[in-house]
């Protein structure tokens, strides 16, 4: 019997093989879709790109060369060199691994804590869910760059900084989301039968509810992925977020405004970056939403 | 001891009343049914014995248990419940073996896989049934496995809200003859609330009809059987049925 | 005289991963001013049969016929445009909730003069009327005050009979039914078909009831097919359900349990018996 038997397998041995063989549908699903396999593919190159970086990377960083400053893109300096003579190339390299910090840990942050917020409004309703809620619409209601510049200016700029500043605006979103989906759920059979067996709250929340949210929530998060990276980029870009001499995608888009004219390449390189990754994150998010919506679930 | 018994029970939704006043004995061993057409509050007498309608009001008692409003713990050791839908009632991202080992995890009790086993053979499901996804299963099989988690803690009482209602008739009498032996089998009570009478002649042993919240008339099933209710409601439902004779549900 | 629906090898096909499933595998039968029943349990394929009449087998499904002829009209190669003039004027459905088939936001009448107004032009007083008079003879007490109603606002029953009326007002010529009261309550239940039966019969139309339930069927119909697994295994006339022959219906209405119920055990079908699934 071959792996991809075992799989497939209609009748499993174990609740192990049966998720495997869950996970494994879902994966040929979605490699069934160019587009998501091309965003992965992105995803991928992006993270090896952030693990590899100092053996990618043709030179440093930070390591400046003002002799070489604003150099064309050249067999020596594939993008071109910035106003104080670093290798773009290497800048966008290195960039990628602070663009997959924000993003992971965005998300990381904000997803679960959104999702936590929303399934127990939604669960309790009452005087719980008009609390949660108000807090969130107070949260939603605000612009998302506005209300993470104003963190940061409390907080003092910097990447940390910024990524809480990020995750904080990103998580009522999650929790609208959350508690729409828990407010469908919680009044399904299933549900009704596991409170009859005297299953408390916190089990019915975390193992029955929480796993049915979760893939509209893979799903929004990935989508919303691109956003986060162009928030980061412009705190960046406001020089509030990473600061120098980290090659911070955003930051290296402003900086390079003051040369837009004359030296393209210096604003134009690492705004390509963001735009791939964005677009990669975007791709990913419709495939995983096409193989995951639960309305798609037994075809 | 009355396996259940109400007294002068009332029920809400929100504002509306839906049940006034209703009184009910139900003996230990006892296959009672509730019938009547939608919105005569058969289903909600169901959801507040097992305490999903915590809104009532009366005295409501379980194996002589006075039953509180909500969900109850110790209740679940004795009084269980299984739904209409087989769609609906079974957890989709679960396997059959996570749905009916949770009742056991939840109340501590173990030797998980082989109870998990033997209850499947109990309700007529091959082994292979038990890591599939309850979306890899036919209608009568869900309802096997509904009934089987419903059993997992072994109950005395089981509340059965239309069963068989959302089953095509040949997958209706697989389930109504599980049923039907596994009372005979555990000794159990069932309240099973229908809408269809020729279920309640083959399953049960008297029978209560409902209309607008109140009971119009409690009767032996024999009466049934030979057209002989008392109130004109009954008769009327039964027409209703004879005229298709044997209806499904 | 030709008769008002035929209907030859018709079959109904969908794609899955393990390649074309047939749903409907080659039925033919012919319908001319008659009540026909179709019986089947869930995955029979009377549904899909019903809906490949009417052309209403959304892509990838995929219908072929050697036949499918509706009152000498070849329904094969008639396109999406020309099936409008059919459906509705010529040929109606009714579908088994009326939860889900009337629109939420219009009222009523509203819904039941589009009906009428797609096919026919008519002065607003006769379409009000003729509204009126439909309403009355679904048997609605209040036909004005129902006029006026939202579809939230009426019963499960009414709501059927408002679908009904909808259905017939243009005149059609056949009428499909399925399981139009499988979400209703059996006294309801009754009322309703006897309305259809009425209509049917008075306006000389042809009937199609599909349903599960085989009494319901044998009691409202000239002629019923039983369905299985996409094929029709039997064909009885009415009143002759009794001395079915095949096991499949033999088995089905020996698996009913019966209001004098003495029985302990009811048979179950041994699907292996026959071919199919």
């Amino acid at each position: 019997m071959t792996t991809r038997d075992w799989l497939l397998e209609d009748s499993p041995n174990s609740r192990w093989q049966a998720n495997a063989g869950r996970a494994y549908r879902v994966f040929t699903a979605l490699l069934r879709n160019p587009l998501s396999v091309m965003g992965g593919i992105i995803i991928l190159v992006l993270i090896l790109t952030a693990i590899f970086a100092p053996w990618l990377a043709p030179y440093s960083a930070t390591g400046q060369d003002l002799a070489n400053r604003l150099a064309p893109p050249s067999g020596t300096n594939w993008m071109g060199t910035d106003e104080l003579g670093r290798d773009i190339f290497s800048r966008v390299i290195w960039g990628s691994q602070i663009t997959l910090t924000i993003v992971a840990l965005v998300a990381l942050i904000s997803a679960p804590l959104g999702l936590l917020i929303g399934a127990i409004a939604g669960y309790f309703g009452g005087w719980t869910d008009r609390v949660l809620m108000g807090i969130t619409d107070i949260f939603l209601s605000m612009p998302k760059l506005i209300l993470a510049l104003a963190f940061v200016a409390a907080l003092g700029p910097g990447i940390n900084n910024a990524i809480i500043a990020i995750a904080i605006t990103s998580w009522p979103a999650y929790a609208r989301i959350a508690r729409a989906e828990t407010l469908t759920i919680r009044n399904a059979e299933f549900i009704a039968a596991v409170r009859l067996q005297g299953a408390g709250p916190i089990r019915v929340i975390v193992q029955h509810i929480l796993p049915l949210c979760t893939s509209s929530m893979i799903i929004r998060v990935t989508l919303d992925m691109a956003g986060v990276i162009l928030t980061a980029a412009g705190l960046g870009f406001l020089g509030l977020g990473a600061q120098p001499p980290l090659p911070e995608w955003g930051a290296m888009i402003s900086r390079g405004r003051t040369f837009i004219l004359d030296q393209w390449w210096v604003a134009t390189m690492p705004g390509f970056a963001i735009i791939i990754v964005s677009l990669g994150f975007c791709f990913l998010g419709d495939g995983l939403r096409d193989v995951l919506d639960p309305k798609n679930e037994g075809k | 001891m009355n396996a259940i018994t109400l007294s002068n029970v009332d029920i809400s939704y929100g504002d509306t009343k839906v049940v006034l006043g209703v009184n009910l004995e139900i003996a230990e061993g006892e296959s009672f049914a509730l019938v009547g057409e939608s919105g005569s509050g058969k289903s909600t007498i169901l959801r507040a014995i097992a305490g999903l309608a915590p809104d009532w009001t009366g005295e409501i008692s379980v194996l002589g248990q006075p039953r509180s409003h909500g969900v109850d713990r110790q209740v679940s050791r004795q009084c269980q419940m299984v739904f209409q839908d087989p769609y609906g009632s079974l957890h989709p991202r679960k396997t059959i073996d996570a749905t009916l080992s949770e009742p056991l995890t939840i109340h501590g009790i173990g030797n998980r896989g082989e109870r998990v086993e033997a209850m499947l053979q109990a309700v007529g499901l091959d082994r292979r049934f038990r890591f599939r996804f309850p979306h890899q299963l036919s209608g009568g099989q869900r309802q096997r496995v509904a009934i089987a988690r419903a059993l997992m803690l072994e109950p005395k009482v089981l509340l059965l809200d239309e069963p068989t209602s959302a089953l095509d008739v040949s997958v209706q009498a697989e389930i109504l003859n599980l049923l039907k032996r596994l009372r005979r089998e555990q000794g159990l009570t069932y309240l099973l609330v229908t809408h269809n009478l020729p279920v309640v002649s083959f399953l049960c042993d008297r029978l209560a009809v409902m209309r607008h919240g109140q009971i119009v008339e409690v009767a032996d099933v024999d009466q049934l059987k030979q057209g002989r209710l008392s109130q004109a409601y009954s008769q009327e439902l039964l027409a209703a049925t004879e005229g298709r004779a044997g209806a499904e549900a | 005289m030709a008769p008002l629906l035929s209907v030859q090898n018709l079959r109904v096909s969908f794609p899955t991963h393990r390649g074309r499933v047939e749903v409907v595998k080659g039925i033919s039968f012919e319908l001319g001013k008659e009540r026909l029943g179709i019986v089947g349990e869930s995955g029979s394929g009377k549904s899909m049969t019903g809906r490949a009449i009417l052309k209403l087998i959304r892509k990838p499904g995929l219908v072929t016929a050697d036949k499918l002829e509706f009152d000498s009209i070849d329904l094969r190669n008639q396109n999406e445009k020309q099936m409008r003039q059919v459906r509705g004027a010529r040929i109606s459905m009714v579908m088994q909730d009326p939860k889900f088939s009337l629109n939420p936001v219009m009222t009523v009448g509203e819904q039941i003069a589009e009906a009428l107004v797609t096919h026919e032009k008519l002065p607003r007083r006769e379409v009000n009327e003729r509204i009126l008079a439909m309403l009355e003879a679904v048997r609605i007490n209040d036909p004005k005050r129902v006029a006026g109603l939202y579809p939230h606002e009426v019963s499960g029953g009414m709501g059927q009979r408002v679908m009904i009326a909808m259905m017939l007002i243009p005149e059609p010529e056949l009428l499909i039914a399925d399981e139009p009261t499988s979400a209703l309550d059996v006294s309801v239940q009754a009322q309703v078909l006897d309305i259809i039966d009425d209509l049917v019969t008075s306006k000389g139309m042809g009937l199609i009831l599909i349903s599960h339930d085989l009494n319901l069927v044998s009691r409202y119909c000239d002629r019923i097919l039983v369905m299985n697994a996409g094929q029709v295994v039997e064909e009885c006339a009415e009143g002759q359900l009794s001395e079915a022959q095949h096991p499949y219906t033999r088995g089905l209405l020996a698996a009913m349990p019966t209001i004098n119920e003495s029985r302990d055990e009811l048979p179950v079908l041994d699907r292996t018996q026959w071919a199919g699934t």
